[in-house]
């Protein structure tokens, strides 16, 4: 099946809120911009707007404009939409300001001097706070979790051999397409204005829930609409809440509609990034690299404010022990608040650091032990029965051995490897090497999160007989409305032309939950699935479900009996029979299933410049049913490009707190020359409980590709490199010191 | 204005430069062509990098400027991009600028007053700063044409394509002896300016063994003194200097072993 939206992506037809043209609800509009904080931290003690400027003319939004709570509403409501007299990270939105001359409003920026008295920020993550840097409680910690199964200490003191190791990962920046834009204007409803907001993003309700909390608003006077959205990887997940409201803030005092479209320093700037990290592992292993123990200490960077940092700490620590079976495992992880950009959703959301430890350090395990990376992986692969580390059994049926075995295979493991060996005996200055590593990934919500969500998908029968899917889940270009028409139509028995999927507008779809997770096909999808089925028995009248031309027909009819009625049908979120967890304890099934992977990565170093290329990568993963092959090779392919990118190239570099490489030129993402061939495998082993069959595929590519690169670096050079990115100025040193 | 590819990348965030009054060159026919004479390639101010690619007879003789052109961006800057431009804008980690000087090129200036034909090695004066008066155009740059017997360049960015040079080299050995030294060394991103590296080129006709890249160290020291910025340190860029200096010119130099 083609991608719904493809053709009037490729013709241009389908456009970004900022390429739209200034019609209907945006005619007249105003340009909005932001007034940003010029240092990490301190007391505000004036806005000096420049001369030159007829201010009069403009319209500024300052704290006091907000009708509400000056809140952005998240897990813990301590982000400020406007500082409020104080900031506490470089580029912290301060103020706002509006006119309907984009370029009269640029230089006005430029004019406006925000003065601060500066505080002693904290920069490093890493660092205990002295007194003076203290922010939030007595020690900066925003959130510490533990997971604890067995006794780490009593095996630590008997164990034969102990392997220790300290692992680092940057930020990364998101780098969709498209740069946060949203539009916001004012219009009439039967219970007064409506402040509608339209623009990219990857979660309307959350964004609805943002505008209604700090405009003091309920859901009948706010509109959240989405326009067609450039991606997001998580960077759309909590930043369009702020932007949102800024639209909305500066729409109601100008009584106009007003459009703010970030350029890309000012987006690379200004919103959220992956969270650095920091991982400790000590390792209890036998002389055949059994685990006996494992002891990991995660340490997040969470910006200035809490955001989601304590959920992707969560996601982070409950992958740290990797896809291994384990008796002993002691888990402490904890985000510290500094005052950096606030640290945010990133594809993975967590994992994919604590994977990068823990697959990095299972190979420094072999090397010390003697032993190859493939035996230390085929001795502590899970098995079915077996648990995690928060005593999860793990069942599905998915052989991880075979998955493992298979990857060898059909890469030619043991060729590449000898190749390699004999191309570095030969050349001056290329070594090549393989490098491997196994990964999981939890699909939905973690823990109880799903039953909290409370996800609801409508499906409507229209009077010409076709269905419309009703659902909060956006298409931001990983084809979400496609694989959506796909299950609709199977579980109706329609042709795809027959299915719409509804583009969310908070007024029209229920809140299937955001668009993030990896959740959107398994578990929003198995929503379509059941609302189908609902509408089905409801039209077949007790008999069986209608389906195909039936349901059509008997659609027609409903509709002619009910003339101008609406016939729909709701599914809400069960979750799956027996999956318990305890969120106090984080002892219990963390999710619902998971998705796991194989990924073998081959590349070349370049001794004179200690550049690594990736000759070839290959990635096997178990997404339980693919429902589109492209859409899903898609996703593997994008989510090791996008971690090519994290492990080697993409690299944030600071100036007092600040990102001082915020353009496309100094911000290193991979280019198409610098992709290698990516060979996607996919291991077909339907999940009961997910739409079509179907797990989360979108964050799985993500995990496995930094290690495996890393990897095969260390067996390409013999050198042992710990952070990433690996740049060729880190890895440089690494190889003089190398003999 | 010739491409514009340097001038028009920032636009939109800089309105300072909205606010200067530019001249377009692009409709001038007569700035765009290169041409051949008995002893010189004559590139005009508006040719391409695209146009030198198309060319087979640069490729044999200069085929240094392929190299550079083909690893300038990618082939969108490539087809509008020009020499000119490249020079003009001074950036010490420009492209085209070190084959140019590695093949001896020089630069001609015109205004109202007339011309005149500067070296390109003597043409930049400092950071972004060079003799070129305000009222003075390039119109052509110059490569006399001679023998050589090796010539290499690399480039070394944060990727493969669409990269800022974080360090470079152009070296190129003229054939016969028409000078003292054969050597042309030219090294950017290591100094304010693309700059020849007289120490090295004396380095390497001086005769002295080369066993290992860090024996170039001393005559980089005292070409060349690197900074750390947002793209690369300076330990980097001197120890890359080195390394490919070394595996350049190991076994082209009987020196270089
Ligand atoms: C995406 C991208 C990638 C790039 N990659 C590279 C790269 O890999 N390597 C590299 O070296 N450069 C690169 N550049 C920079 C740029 O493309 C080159 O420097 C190019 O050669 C400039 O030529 P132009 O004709 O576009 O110059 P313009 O932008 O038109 O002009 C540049 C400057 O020179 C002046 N000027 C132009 N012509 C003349 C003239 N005849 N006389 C006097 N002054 C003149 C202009 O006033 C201006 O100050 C890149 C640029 C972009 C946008």
């Amino acid at each position: 099946m083609l991608r719904i939206e493809g053709l009037s992506k490729l013709c241009g037809a389908e456009r970004y809120l900022d390429d739209e043209p200034l019609e209907g609800p945006l005619k007249g509009c105003l340009w909005g911009m932001t007034v940003r904080s010029p240092v990490s931290r301190g007391r505000i003690r004036d806005i000096v707007y420049g001369a030159g400027f007829n201010w009069s003319e403009f319209v500024v939004v300052t704290p006091d404009d907000i009708p509400g709570p000056n809140e952005t509403y998240l897990i813990e409501n301590d982000q400020p939409v406007l500082a409020p007299g104080y900031v506490r990270h470089m580029h912290e939105p301060v103020a706002l300001i509006a006119h309907a001359d984009r370029d009269l409003l640029r230089r006005a920026l430029a004019s406006i001097r925000v003065q601060v008295d500066p505080e002693p920020p904290v920069l490093d993550f890493r660092v205990p706070p002295r007194p003076e840097q203290i922010q939030r409680g007595t020690d900066n910690v925003i959130k510490q979790l533990r997971i604890c199964k067995g006794d780490v200490e009593k095996v630590f003191a008997t164990a034969p051999i102990i392997v220790e190791g300290e692992y680092e990962t940057g930020a990364q920046e998101h780098v969709y397409i498209e740069n946060n834009a949203m539009a916001a204007w004012i219009e009439d409803g039967p219970a007064g204005d409506v402040v509608v907001v339209r623009g990219s993003m990857q979660c309307p309700y959350y964004v609805l829930n943002a505008v209604k909390h700090a405009l003091k608003r309920d859901e009948t006077r706010v509109r959240i609409m989405q326009s067609p959205t450039g991606g997001g990887f998580g960077g759309k997940e909590d930043y369009p809440s702020t932007i949102a409201l800024h639209a909305a803030l500066l729409a109601l005092k100008a009584q106009k509609p007003v459009k703010i479209v970030y350029d890309r320093s000012e987006d690379m700037a200004a919103t959220t990034k992956r969270h650095p990290s920091l991982v400790r592992h000590k390792t209890a292993v036998d002389r055949n690299g059994r685990l006996l123990a494992q002891k990991i200490e995660v340490i997040l960077d969470g910006g200035a404010y809490v955001t989601l940092s304590p959920v992707v700490l969560s996601r982070g620590i409950i992958h740290a022990a990797g896809p291994y079976s384990c008796d002993h495992v002691l888990i402490e992880g904890r985000a510290m608040l500094t005052n950096s950009v606030p640290y945010g959703a990133f594809r993975g959301f967590g994992a994919p650091q604590t994977i990068f430890a823990v697959e990095r350090h299972m190979d420094r395990i072999a090397q010390k032990l003697g032993i190859s990376p493939l035996e230390v992986r085929r001795v502590n692969l899970l098995k079915d029965g077996q648990t995690t580390s928060t005593q999860q059994t793990i069942c599905g049926g998915t052989d991880r051995h075979a998955l493992l075995e298979r990857a060898l295979g059909e890469t030619d493991y043991a060729r590449l490897l000898a190749q390699a060996e004999e191309f570095n005996r030969e050349h001056p200055y290329l070594r090549r090497g393989v490098g491997i590593a196994t990964v999981l990934h939890g699909a939905g919500f973690t823990g109880n999160g799903e039953v909290y969500l409370n996800s609801k998908v409508d499906v409507a029968g229209l009077p010409d007989g076709r269905l419309e899917v009703l659902a909060a889940s956006t298409e931001m270009g990983q084809g979400t409305n496609t694989v959506f028409t796909r299950l609709a139509a199977d579980a109706a028995d329609y042709a795809t032309d027959d299915v719409l999927v509804g583009m969310p507008d908070t007024f029209r779809v229920p809140n299937s939950g955001p668009t993030v997770a990896s959740r959107t096909v398994m578990v929003v999808g198995k929503l379509i699935e059941r609302a189908i089925s609902d509408l089905a028995a409801q039209l077949g009248g007790g008999g069986s479900p209608l389906r195909g031309k039936a349901l059509k027909d008997a659609i027609i009819a409903w509709h002619r009996v009910n003339g101008g009625g609406s016939l729909k049908a709701r599914a809400t979120y069960t979750p799956p029979p027996n999956v318990k967890f305890d969120d106090k304890k984080y002892i219990g099934d963390a999710y619902a299933t998971f998705a796991w992977g194989v990924c073998v990565a081959h590349v070349e170093v370049d001794l004179r410049t200690a550049a690594v290329r990736v000759l070839h990568f290959t990635s096997l993963q178990d997404i339980g049913k693919v429902i589109n092959p492209t859409l899903a090779r898609g996703q593997v392919q994008g989510g090791t490009v996008q971690a090519i990118g994290w492990a080697l190239s993409e690299e944030l570099k600071f100036k007092d707190g600040g990102m001082a490489n915020n353009s496309l030129t100094n911000y290193i993402i991979p280019t198409s020359d610098d992709v290698p061939p990516i060979r996607v495998l996919f291991h077909e082993n339907p999940y009961e409980h997910g739409g079509g069959g179907a797990k989360g595929v979108g964050e799985l590519p993500m995990d496995g590709p930094a290690p495996a690169i890393l990897n095969a670096v260390a067996h390409a050079t013999g050198c042992d490199p710990l952070a990433i990115p690996l740049t060729p100025e880190r890895l440089m040193p690494l190889l003089e010191a190398t003999p | 204005m010739a491409g514009a590819t340097d001038l028009l990348v920032h636009w939109p965030i800089r309105p300072e430069a909205q606010d200067k009054t530019y001249l377009d060159l692009s409709a001038i026919s007569e700035l765009r062509p290169f041409r051949w004479t008995d002893v010189s390639l004559h590139i005009g101010a508006l040719t391409t990098y695209w146009d030198i690619l198309r060319d087979p007879q640069t490729r044999a003789e200069f085929p240094l400027l392929h190299e550079a052109a083909r690893q300038v961006g990618a082939i969108q800057i490539q087809s509008r991009g020009t020499w000119a431009g490249n020079i003009a804008n001074g950036s010490p980690a420009a492209d085209g600028v070190p084959v140019l000087l590695a093949y001896d090129a020089s630069v001609v200036l015109t205004s109202m007053a007339g011309s005149r034909e500067i070296p390109l090695r003597e043409y930049y004066t400092g950071y972004r700063n060079s003799v070129r008066r305000s009222d003075e155009l390039i119109t052509s740059i110059i490569l006399p044409r001679r023998r050589y017997d090796f010539s290499v360049f690399h480039k070394v960015g944060a990727r493969r394509a669409q990269a800022i040079t974080k360090v470079g080299i152009a070296v190129t050995r003229e054939a016969g002896a028409r000078a003292a030294n054969p050597w042309r060394v030219v090294a950017s991103s290591v100094a304010a300016t693309v700059r020849r590296c007289p120490a090295i080129e004396a380095f390497l006709a001086s005769g002295a063994l080369v066993r290992v890249p860090s024996d170039f160290f001393a005559s980089i020291d005292a070409d060349i003194r690197p900074i750390d910025d947002i793209r690369s340190t300076a330990s980097y860029r001197r120890t890359v200097l080195a390394r490919l200096l070394y595996h350049s010119l190991r076994g082209v130099s009987a020196t270089v072993v």
